[in-house]
């Protein structure tokens, strides 16, 4: 089981100073969250993806390939890469870029956002956000797994004889989730594929989730990936952590008043009667975060939310040690004794690598000169096979 | 929903009265007294529901700007669902049904109450606003496709005093009962409700059933967009 935090990127006022970090100290001070995530033993850094004030992350793979190079174990992530208004032409260069730099040290999670002025800024229309998403997957699915495409669809410009480049390392891709909290057709296409599914899990009721993963879990099997058990699913969570109860609400309480999304609205004490919100002692976020288990099944990755609402980032860098130190270390032994022995885990770059390979040595595409015309061809690999070879309509 | 032909008839009344009691309470009681009399003249029992908004005010205001149904407001949520026929009455204070009742409404999904018989009631201090129903609640409830009864029921400070009143409460009364007893809202969920705009999760949670053979679906399985 992997866990790890997830950050929105968003540029909040500290409700108790009243400073509003400038773009350039929230910028450093992700940088150092992530390192901070590494230092104490955490498993996963993901970050959002947004093209509007008040946050920091329109280009997350730049981001997440500069904290990769200032770290050495951390898997990096995003929650979400825009599926939507992002062309899957460019997440597949981008992403496989930072595959490449990170060493596999990566994956993705694919979300749709729900910002409706951003989709006609990017060309598209948030009204055709579902479909564009599914379609827009497909053909990404496709881009790293051929080396030439010829691809018509709906939405995109059509591709003729076109290869993505970098290939993935090791031409293994980067395993994708889907994040959903209440669309079937994402969680069909996370099942169609063998891929990761993702519930962000900050707002319940949690029925709707479970059965939407009780789906995902369904139609995995069905389309033979695996048993509903060894589906790939992933969770959200938030918590404030400190050494007592009290404290932790004392220091939260503010934070939460005010927050973006869900401040101004429910007290603190119902929000965290009613959704994963943790605010306590370490042995509370233990006791709430292993429920999740109990309703959602076993499952591979726990991503929380560590670092919104205006947290200065001291306070965040203290909540890692927390976390960290005292929480997820209980949550690590408690689940591997709790889960069914069969419960895979997460798919890293290695498990990806040596199920594709087993002891083989994995290919390394090594392209053919430039045929000095700046198009790819039909065949622009060494050792790329007759059969994946374009087809030119006739003229 | 129920409702073969023995079962009672589940009646419920919003109110967005302020005070309590409220004369939007007390003209939504008279409607639900008068229904019970007559569906009781038909042989059928009437279990009746009411939701006070008041009581729920700031679970309403929470789910407007955070997306939390609380446990309160699911139960009103469910009992919605449940309903065979709806009273929904509210103060008129600025040429408007009440800011509390149509923020109640706005967080109800849009297939909550898809062809329930809904009858429209409301209060003011001035005749003036008298066609507030008509013109306002009646079209906010089309929008959810609700079956609204025909007589609307109005009540400003000087109708407490004219029987009138009263003969336009009975009417109104024996129109929900008769449709409340024709079934239609049932044989429309028999007969067609697939055919209504859903999301997964809607209609108060009840909807969650998952139609394999979309265009979507088959888009999702590596399918093309057509």
């Amino acid at each position: 089981m992997q866990f790890g935090i997830f950050s929105v990127s968003d540029i909040t006022r500290d409700p108790v100073s009243g400073q509003t970090p400038s773009e350039a100290e929230r910028i450093d001070a992700i940088v150092q969250i992530a390192r901070k995530a590494e230092d104490v033993g955490l498993d996963v850094f993901a970050v959002g993806e947004h093209h509007n004030p008040p946050f920091f992350s329109s280009a997350p793979t730049t981001l997440l390939a500069f904290i990769a190079a200032r770290t050495d174990r951390l898997i990096l992530s995003t929650a979400t890469t825009l599926i939507t208004t992002n062309d899957p032409v460019r997440i597949a260069e981008e992403y496989a870029m930072l595959q490449h730099l990170s060493k596999g040290r990566m994956d993705l999670m694919l979300g749709r956002g729900n910002t409706a002025p951003v989709y006609p800024w990017f060309g598209q229309d948030i009204r055709q956000s579902l479909p564009l998403a599914l379609e827009n997957y497909n053909l990404l699915h496709r881009l790293w797994r051929q080396d030439v495409v010829d691809w018509k669809g709906k939405f995109r410009t059509a591709l003729q004889g076109f290869t993505s480049i970098p290939r993935p390392l090791d031409d293994v891709p980067p395993f994708v989730w889907h994040g959903s909290i209440r669309t079937p057709e994402i969680a069909e296409q996370a099942a169609y594929y063998g891929d990761g599914f993702f519930a962000n899990n900050i707002f319940w009721p949690k029925e709707h989730y479970v059965r939407l993963i009780g789906f995902y879990r369904q139609r995995y099997a069905y389309y033979g990936h695996g048993t509903e058990q060894q589906a790939i699913v992933g969770l959200g969570g938030q918590a404030y952590i400190a050494r007592n109860s009290q404290d932790a609400k004392r220091e939260f309480r503010p934070y939460f008043n005010d927050a973006p999304v869900y401040g101004h609205g429910p007290s603190m004490e119902d929000f965290m009667a009613m959704t994963p919100l943790s605010v306590g002692s370490p042995a509370e976020v233990i006791d709430k975060t292993l429920t999740f288990r109990e309703h959602f099944g076993d499952y591979q990755r726990q991503l929380f939310l560590m670092d919104h609402a205006g947290l200065p980032v001291k306070t965040v860098l203290d909540q890692l040690d927390l976390l960290g130190g005292e929480v997820v270390p209980v949550l690590r032994k408690e689940t591997a004794a709790r889960q069914d022995p069969s419960t895979p885990d997460a798919p890293t770059h290695a498990s990806l690598v040596q199920a594709k390979y087993g002891t083989g040595a994995p290919r390394q595409p090594r392209p053919n000169a430039n045929r000095g015309d700046n198009v790819t061809g039909g065949s622009p690999y060494q050792d790329t096979t007759a059969e994946s070879r374009s087809e030119y309509p006739e003229l | 929903m129920s409702s073969p032909d023995h079962e009672p008839f589940a009646l419920v009344t919003i109110s967005a009265g302020t005070s309590d009691p409220s004369s939007t309470r007390l003209l939504a009681d008279r409607i639900a007294d008068r229904t019970c009399e007559l569906a009781a003249c038909h042989g059928r029992t009437v279990t009746s529901n009411v939701i006070e908004l008041r009581e729920i005010a700031a679970d309403i205001a929470s789910a407007l700007v955070s997306q939390l149904i609380t446990p309160r407001l699911q139960t009103a949520i469910a009992a919605l669902s449940e309903a065979d026929g709806i009273i929904a009455s509210t103060p008129v204070y600025k040429a408007g049904p009440s800011g509390l009742f149509t923020s109640f409404i706005d967080i109800l999904d849009d297939d909550l109450i898809i062809a329930r018989p809904v009858v429209l009631a409301a209060t003011a201090g001035t005749a003036r606003h008298a066609l507030v129903v008509d013109d306002q609640m009646r079209s906010m409830f089309a929008y959810l496709r609700a079956l609204t009864i025909p007589t609307s029921l109005f009540a400003a400070p000087e109708d407490w005093g004219d029987p009138a009143l009263n003969s336009r409460i009975d009417r109104a009364a024996v129109e929900l009962v008769l449709l409340m007893e024709s079934g239609f809202a049932r044989k429309i969920r028999d007969a067609s409700w697939g055919s209504y705009q859903h999301e997964y999760g809607s209609a108060g949670g009840t909807e969650v059933g998952i139609d394999l053979d979309t265009d979507l679906m088959k888009l999702a399985a590596g399918g093309s967009a057509g």
